[in-house]
């Protein structure tokens, strides 16, 4: 739980420079829907967190990811792995 | 009932919207009359092009024309088949044949068209486990290509060299990769670093796809791109291009020296499930190529239009996609669609065909009026186009 919580956090703060409407970011926020990002805003926040944990979010496993709590399943299992 | 239309409301909504400020639609203009590479009649009025992709003026060549008649004399309107069974003709084999000397090639593939031959060749040739690693501002035909095959699709920062060498040096050393890169971006018109990209795509064990759609016949010193223009032709594994510009005809092209290419002729669907280009098509194609090979003149002529409309523009205070020529296509970046329409239809008041190009075919959003030179285009002609674009742009409040 706690590992789960730290994950979240640390993506949180990843948002956070990308969150210009000041949403409230929990597990079940949205990127299209809550957080209004386009697909530039969706690039530039992969490459940043791709790059923060040297993995690779694939275009195919980007579209399955619709909210945060779907991103922090995917960047553990990726940084597991 | 769900109407599936609704999805498409929004576009719909704005387009509306657009129209009713009085515009003319800018997506379904009619070229009443073509009285050359580089003049039409549009609405009835004498119009100078500068908004196709006919770099090279090809389109009314007398060889190429020549050629075009003697096949539909000889082989008739259409092929009515596929490639593989009874729609390759002489003409598409020598077609190939130019196609394989004017890029020194051991092996050439036409397609129906460019996009087809994208699609068809990396949703072919990248499959299940492997990955395809792309820049961000990838032309449709190449992500569609992606969307269609079974491969990981990896995309990096547009033209950034280190962004790429990273994602490389993340996947799987023995996984397969093909790296997509384009010699000209179409929208900006700006050239990729396919030197550098070159590199770390083959110190990372990649094979490399160089779309060069939009520097055939005009980039390079034998015209044949941007990897021919950085030194790097050799290293490249696939060239994907067109005809539909510089050849001046429509139809598509791979070009390999990959030992076993020739098996793709019958796993690549889109090569195998279409009907093969008409005879006059690929006639006029390759007595097109031909020609190409020799015409530095041409070449050095439209490199000369290209900087003068750039300085000239940029001198009048518009704002370009990038800080020199770079290719045969100038982009001039609009404040927003509203402006962007208007200003298009001023140019055309004035006599003036530009490409209104917006998102989502645009990177970063942006709204362009792209011209794209011809080497048909006389230096009277660029210096009438500079006077037009300033008149246009004062009126609609731009400069």
């Amino acid at each position: 739980m706690t590992d789960r919580s730290e994950m979240f956090d640390r993506l949180k703060g990843l948002i956070e420079p990308f969150n210009k409407k000041g949403v409230e970011v929990v597990e079940t926020t949205t990127f299209a829907g809550d957080l209004e990002w386009d697909s530039l805003t969706v690039m530039d926040f992969v490459a940043e967190v791709e790059d923060s944990f040297d993995i690779i979010i694939s275009m195919n496993l980007q579209a399955e990811i619709e909210n945060v709590g779907q991103l922090v399943d995917a960047v553990t299992k990726l940084s597991a792995a | 009932m769900t109407d599936l239309f609704s999805k498409f409301d929004a576009l719909i909504a704005q387009r509306e919207g657009l129209l009713a400020t009085g515009v003319k639609d800018p997506f379904s203009l009619v070229m009443e009359e073509v009285k050359s590479p580089t003049v039409a009649v549009v609405n009835g009025k004498e119009t100078i092009l500068l908004g196709t992709y006919n770099y090279m003026g090809m389109t009314f060549d007398d060889d190429v024309i020549a050629a075009g008649k003697k096949a539909l004399d000889e082989f008739g309107a259409g092929t009515t088949g596929s490639r593989v069974l009874n729609g390759t003709f002489q003409g598409h084999k020598e077609c190939e044949d130019a196609l394989k000397e004017f890029y020194g090639m051991d092996h050439a593939m036409v397609f129906s068209t460019g996009y087809q031959a994208n699609l068809g060749i990396i949703s072919t040739i990248a499959g299940k486990g492997d990955y395809i690693i792309l820049d961000i501002d990838s032309h449709a035909s190449i992500y569609d290509g992606c969307k269609m095959g079974d491969a990981e699709i990896v995309a990096f920062r547009h033209n950034d060299v280190e962004a790429l060498e990273k994602r490389l040096k993340r996947l799987p050393a023995d996984a397969g990769k093909l790296v997509v890169l384009e010699g000209v971006y179409s929208m900006l018109g700006d050239v990729a670093p396919l030197k550098e990209m070159i590199r770390v795509s083959k110190e990372a064990g990649a094979m490399v796809l160089v779309d060069e759609a939009h520097s055939m016949g005009f980039i390079g010193e034998n015209g044949r791109g941007v990897a021919e223009e950085q030194g790097v032709l050799d290293d490249v594994d696939f060239v994907i291009g067109t005809f539909s510009k510089s050849v001046g005809t429509v139809g598509g092209f791979c070009v390999s020296n990959h030992p076993k290419f020739e098996i793709m002729r019958l796993v690549c669907r889109p090569y195998v499930f279409t009907a093969s280009l008409p005879p006059a098509v690929v006639a006029c194609s390759a007595a097109s190529i031909r020609k190409l090979m020799h015409n530095k003149n041409k070449r050095a002529h439209l490199w000369e239009n290209s900087k003068n409309l750039h300085q000239g523009l940029r001198d009048l205070g518009f704002q370009l996609g990038t800080p020199n020529a770079q290719s045969a296509i100038i982009a001039v970046v609009m404040p927003d669609l509203e402006k962007g329409a208007a200003m298009w239809a001023a140019l055309l008041e004035n006599g003036l065909y530009v490409n209104l190009a917006r998102p989502p075919a645009t990177p970063a959003g942006m709204t362009l009026l792209r011209c794209s030179l011809c080497a048909e285009h006389s230096s009277e002609q660029v210096a009438d186009i500079l006077n037009r674009f300033e008149r246009a742009g004062k009126a609609v409040g731009i400069i």
